[in-house]
């Protein structure tokens, strides 16, 4: 498999977005000169002829972890909400979504 | 053939009410107290906490119950281990202040020991390093010289040991970050086979290669820790539904008979003081009745490669739960979106946002057959290797680190080197296996050297009883001038 082109600042930019994160205009010169460097060094494996091999998502896999379907204590809902940064109503509480009012 | 076990000797003097556990404790928080000042090996020290727990042991043995194997031995815990209502910040911004409403299982495994907890260890954020210089608290020194890095990301932990603050401790390991930092502050650090510790109240960085892990000064007492953090649990449902192997009843076993394989793809990046010190150690084996041979496993040189795709693109999923809304930091804005961006902009550094977008680019369309999958198939590889190679050997056995403890800043402008200081770690990650690194003497700068034992999994008992081999011909490490006097 041939390796990608190299990391471009666009690019840093789009998957910064993606991520949510702000990047200042120093912060995505000097991302982009490090994740390319660290992209290059993968090439090798990008260029590796693995046609054929089966991808390992997880060496010591388990499958159908399952438990009776039985009532259990669960965490303390004012605990919980006691972390958040916001709460309303026993609920956790965001600025306006897609435009609508508060 | 006997090393000291301080750990096991603490436990048995509490047990036996020969000591108080409260006495040991206030010899701990009196030790730290005077010398983390220098170290920063804590991010927080909950001494009340470590009071109350220690006086309800006490008050167990007067009440002639026994305690249980960790009777009053303090521990201190990596900050990416939820403690309830104590804080845990994975030395994050994001996460600064964040009190868990539960207890990670580890941490209830240990009280139910008997343990004490010291307090939580600074460490790289979210994991993220090899240092602990990435923590938004500022770095961890090395006990063994201050101005070198303790490695990490569990760097707090293994100098918190070091330093003699804590004679046990608890870290996890992704990538390296207990053998690494075990081996720059000369101390005995393990990482179990996946699954065999819960990884449930351990923060998230790559779920396929998390797995938690004990440090100790000795084989022994990280044996004991281990047997008491192991086992099934059903609250993680990656843990591993089968005997754990119990390593301490194995420990004197020797390593007569045994087949041991010097890894010389491990060797071959490795400083020459480094190197001369992991051939002193095969040497031991050998005098012990093992049988010592060099082995080649070409597949291990592209683990790094494979793991600076695999481990980002995890981590760029795990970290989006950090978002502003339900724990942690928030940064306000005017709508949720920008909330959220402002709130990571603020709260992640920079090693966390490179690994963020690293993930999410070798995660997106376009690109994810060319790196992430390709990785994942070349992680195949490196298990298929290991499998050769462990047809013939028991054992395999490399350096722990390429170096000993680099400078302070040294490595923090160019990520790549950073990153290298994990090359002889990362492929049991990968693969899934233990592996314990044990302090064999110093290098050319009187820094300490670990030597890494490396089996397949569920091998925790052979790779310690190696261990304890090695243990045993290690020649003498000075031990930095901090803590509590042995």
């Amino acid at each position: 498999m041939a390796a990608p082109k190299r990391l471009t600042r666009d690019e840093v930019a789009h998957v910064a977005g993606l991520a949510r994160l702000d990047l200042t205009e120093d912060e995505l010169d000097l991302f982009t000169e490090q994740l390319a460097t660290v992209l290059d060094h993968a090439a090798d494996v990008a260029s590796l002829d693995l046609d054929g091999v089966p991808p390992t998502a997880h060496a010591m896999s388990v499958s159908n972890v399952l438990r009776p379907d039985e009532p259990r204590p669960v965490l303390d809902r004012d605990e919980v909400l006691g972390q958040a940064p916001a709460v309303e109503d026993h609920r956790f509480r965001v600025p306006s979504i897609l435009g609508e009012a508060p | 053939m006997t090393s000291p076990r301080p750990a096991y000797h603490l436990a048995n003097a509490v047990r036996s009410g020969a000591r108080s556990a409260l006495e040991v404790a206030e010899e701990h928080l009196a030790a730290i107290e005077a010398g983390d000042s220098a170290i920063h090996a804590f991010n927080l020290v909950t001494a009340d906490l470590a009071r109350r727990q220690a006086v309800a042991v006490d008050r167990t043995v007067a009440d002639g119950q026994d305690p249980g194997p960790l009777a009053g031995v303090p521990v201190a815990l990596k900050d990416n281990l939820c403690t309830r209502a104590v804080p845990t910040t994975c030395s994050s911004r994001i996460l600064a202040g964040w009190c868990p409403p539960y207890d990670a299982t580890v941490v209830t495994r240990l009280r139910e020991a008997g343990a004490v907890v010291l307090g939580k260890t600074n460490m790289d954020e979210f994991a993220m390093g090899s240092s602990t210089e990435t923590s938004a608290t500022g770095p961890t020194r090395n006990p063994h010289h201050t101005g070198r890095v303790p490695g990490g990301s569990s760097g707090g932990s293994a100098a918190a040991v070091a330093a003699g603050f804590a004679p046990l401790a608890l870290g996890s390991d992704t990538g390296g970050s207990i053998r690494q930092p075990a081996a720059l502050c000369g101390v005995v650090g393990m990482k179990p086979t996946y699954g065999t510790v819960s990884r449930y109240g351990l923060v998230a960085f790559a779920s396929s290669l998390d797995q938690i892990g004990p440090f100790a000064h000795t084989v022994a007492d990280a044996a004991l820790l281990f047997d008491v953090i192991g086992g099934h649990d059903p609250c993680d449902s990656t843990s591993l539904n089968r005997p754990t192997p119990r390593v301490l009843s194995v420990l004197d076993d020797g390593v007569a008979g045994l087949t041991i394989g010097v890894v010389s793809e491990f060797l071959d990046g490795a400083a020459p003081d480094v190197v001369a010190r992991i051939r002193s150690a095969a040497d031991a084996l050998a005098a012990a009745g093992a049988r010592v041979e060099e082995v080649s496993v070409p597949e291990v040189r592209f683990g790094l490669s494979a793991y600076y795709l695999i481990a980002p693109g995890e981590a760029s999923s795990n970290l989006a739960r950090y978002d502003g809304v339900r724990y942690g930091l928030r940064v306000d804005a005017e709508d949720t979106a920008a909330m959220n961006a402002a709130t990571r902009s603020a709260g992640f550094g920079a090693e966390v946002k490179r690994r963020i977008m690293l993930g999410t680019y070798v995660l997106s369309a376009g690109y994810m057959d060319a790196y992430y999958n390709q990785a994942l198939r070349v992680r195949t590889r490196i298990i298929e290797g290991f499998a050769a190679a462990y047809e013939r050997f028991d054992v395999l056995l490399g350096p722990t680190a390429p170096t000993t403890a680099f400078s302070l800043g040294e490595k923090t402008g160019d990520p790549l080197s950073m990153y290298l200081s994990d090359v002889c770690t990362i492929p049991s990650n990968l693969a899934g296996h233990p592996a314990i690194s044990v302090p064999f003497g110093s290098g050319d700068d009187g820094l300490p050297v670990g030597v890494q034992l490396l089996g397949p999994a569920l091998s925790e008992g052979t790779i310690m009883k190696t261990a304890a081999v090695v243990e045993a011909a290690a020649p003498e490490l000075p031990a930095p001038a901090l803590g509590v006097p042995a």
